[in-house]
């Protein structure tokens, strides 16, 4: 017996933000506003995707969150823990045996089947609110597809700086429609968003739910002689020495000593399992974590 | 009394089902769910009666089209959901046959602004059949099937996007789903 309705969330309440993903897989792109609530967390701690995991999790699921890749951060475990004891459903560190997957600012290494969904906790949901503080007009900038003060903006980045310097939320096409975040992921995941996987975006302070449908066309905005360059390490991860993943930087000491391991821990535990080892790895054990 | 039962039996978890199933739909135009768990009185099909209690509330205006517009589906949908009856141009969500929901231009297909702001429309269907209609856009890797009521409909609401209506077939227990995305040709 559980004292709290399955998965936390009121039916009434669970309809409304229902609805809004229904709107927001048919619209791709375009940000749905919706009521959202208190949640026991503070808002900046992922409350808008864990309303969005909680109106879409059946009793059936095995449910993963991640941390900027990792599965063991304070986040991640409290959301996880948060379900466990909500809705009572399974969980994973796995990526591969999970079913729901909720997120902070990284996409999986492992590309997601069609079976998974992926949640994403977004902050701010607006990509031209940093250039456009009214919502009214930013509203009216999506309404007549008047993108231009982003590209401006990304022109700016190439005169100031010689290449584009936006690293993350790197801003997306969605559909050839709707400018979109895709919230704070590093550009090196902006080409996952094209993915088997239904993608889900929560923003529970801001009040914003979006979506990005299975093999949705997603284009991150460049220019023809600036084109998207979403950079990879030059360097192989220090664990598992796996190229072209998204790497961490670890400061070993105070003396310049670091490390660059996988940020995505699921990733890296799997490949060392299957024998893999970097640099300044050592032969993987089954329990030794 | 008929009225006060065919609903779910155990709420939270069979909604979350329902509308996983519905999720999956919307997200994957032309592919057929299975949704249990409703016995709506009819014509209301189960798998239009569990959708609805799993999106309607007091808060969603409802339209009955046709022969839907009859008191056993009322008093059902006004137990079970409290979803307030009204004609389709201020409706959320509509259901009836194809023929009782057109014209469709009576339908709010959202604005410029709030292109959400648009009627769901819950199309109950003799069979829903992965064939005919050749679809194909987000959601889809290369092409879906599904047959659909007519073709010219579909091609004008896709016309319309951002605005535009979006479509939920019920026959059975089974649903697919046609969002406003969704290119439509002739198979």
């Amino acid at each position: 017996m559980n004292d709290y309705n399955f998965a936390y969330l009121d039916e009434q309440t669970k309809r409304m933000i229902r609805r809004a993903l229904l709107k927001a897989l048919a619209i791709p792109g375009y940000q749905v506003p919706f009521a959202s609530r208190e949640m026991p967390m503070p808002y900046g701690w992922g409350t808008g995707g864990v309303q969005v995991s909680a109106a879409c999790m059946i009793p059936e699921d095995v449910f993963k969150v991640i941390d900027q890749g990792a599965d063991d951060t304070t986040n991640a475990v409290s959301i996880r823990k948060f379900f466990e004891k909500t809705a009572g459903v399974a969980t994973t560190e796995r990526t591969a045996e999970a079913t729901v997957i909720q997120t902070r600012h990284r996409i999986p290494e492992r590309a997601l089947t069609e079976d998974q969904i992926l949640v994403y906790q977004v902050p701010i949901p607006e990509p031209l609110r940093f250039l456009e503080p009214r919502e009214t007009e930013t509203r009216k900038m999506h309404a007549l597809e008047e993108y231009g003060l982003m590209h401006v903006k990304l022109y700016e980045d190439i005169a100031r700086h010689g290449h584009i310097a936006t690293a993350y939320a790197y801003p997306v096409k969605v559909e050839g429609r709707y400018v979109m975040d895709p919230s704070p992921i590093p550009k090196f995941d902006n080409p996952k968003l094209r993915s088997a996987a239904i993608q889900l975006f929560g923003a529970g302070r801001e009040q914003r739910i979006y979506a990005i449908p299975p093999f949705t066309d997603v284009v991150s905005l460049d220019f023809e002689d600036f084109p998207f360059d979403p950079s990879a390490a030059p360097h192989p991860c220090a664990l598992c020495g796996a190229e072209g993943a998204y790497l961490d930087e670890v400061i070993m000491d105070d003396a310049g000593g670091r490390m660059f391991v996988c940020s995505d821990t699921d990733f890296c535990r799997e490949r060392r399992a299957a024998g893999h080892v970097g640099a300044m790895g050592a032969p993987y054990e089954e329990d030794a974590a | 009394m008929s009225g006060l039962s065919g609903a779910f039996a155990d709420p939270a978890p069979e909604a979350a089902r329902a509308f996983r199933a519905a999720l999956r739909a919307m997200a994957r135009p032309g592919t057929i769910e299975r949704v249990e768990g409703a016995a709506p009185p009819a014509p209301l099909s189960p798998a239009a009666g569990a959708l609805l209690l799993t999106l309607a509330d007091p808060e969603t205006p409802l339209h009955l089209a046709g022969a839907w517009d009859c008191e056993a589906v009322r008093a059902w949908l006004t137990f079970h959901c409290g979803a307030p009856f009204v004609p389709a141009e201020r409706a959320m969500f509509a259901v009836g046959d194809w023929a009782s929901l057109r014209p469709l231009s009576r339908f709010a297909v959202g604005t410029a602004e709030y292109p959400d702001r648009s009627a769901t429309l819950i199309v109950e269907m003799a069979a829903l059949a992965a064939a005919g209609a050749r679809l194909t856009g987000p959601g889809i890797e290369r092409e879906a099937r599904l047959l659909l009521p007519e073709i010219d409909a579909f091609q004008a609401n896709a016309a319309l996007f951002p605005l535009g209506l979006d479509f939920c077939f019920c026959a059975g227990d089974r649903l697919a789903a046609l969002p406003r995305t969704t290119r439509v040709e002739a198979g």
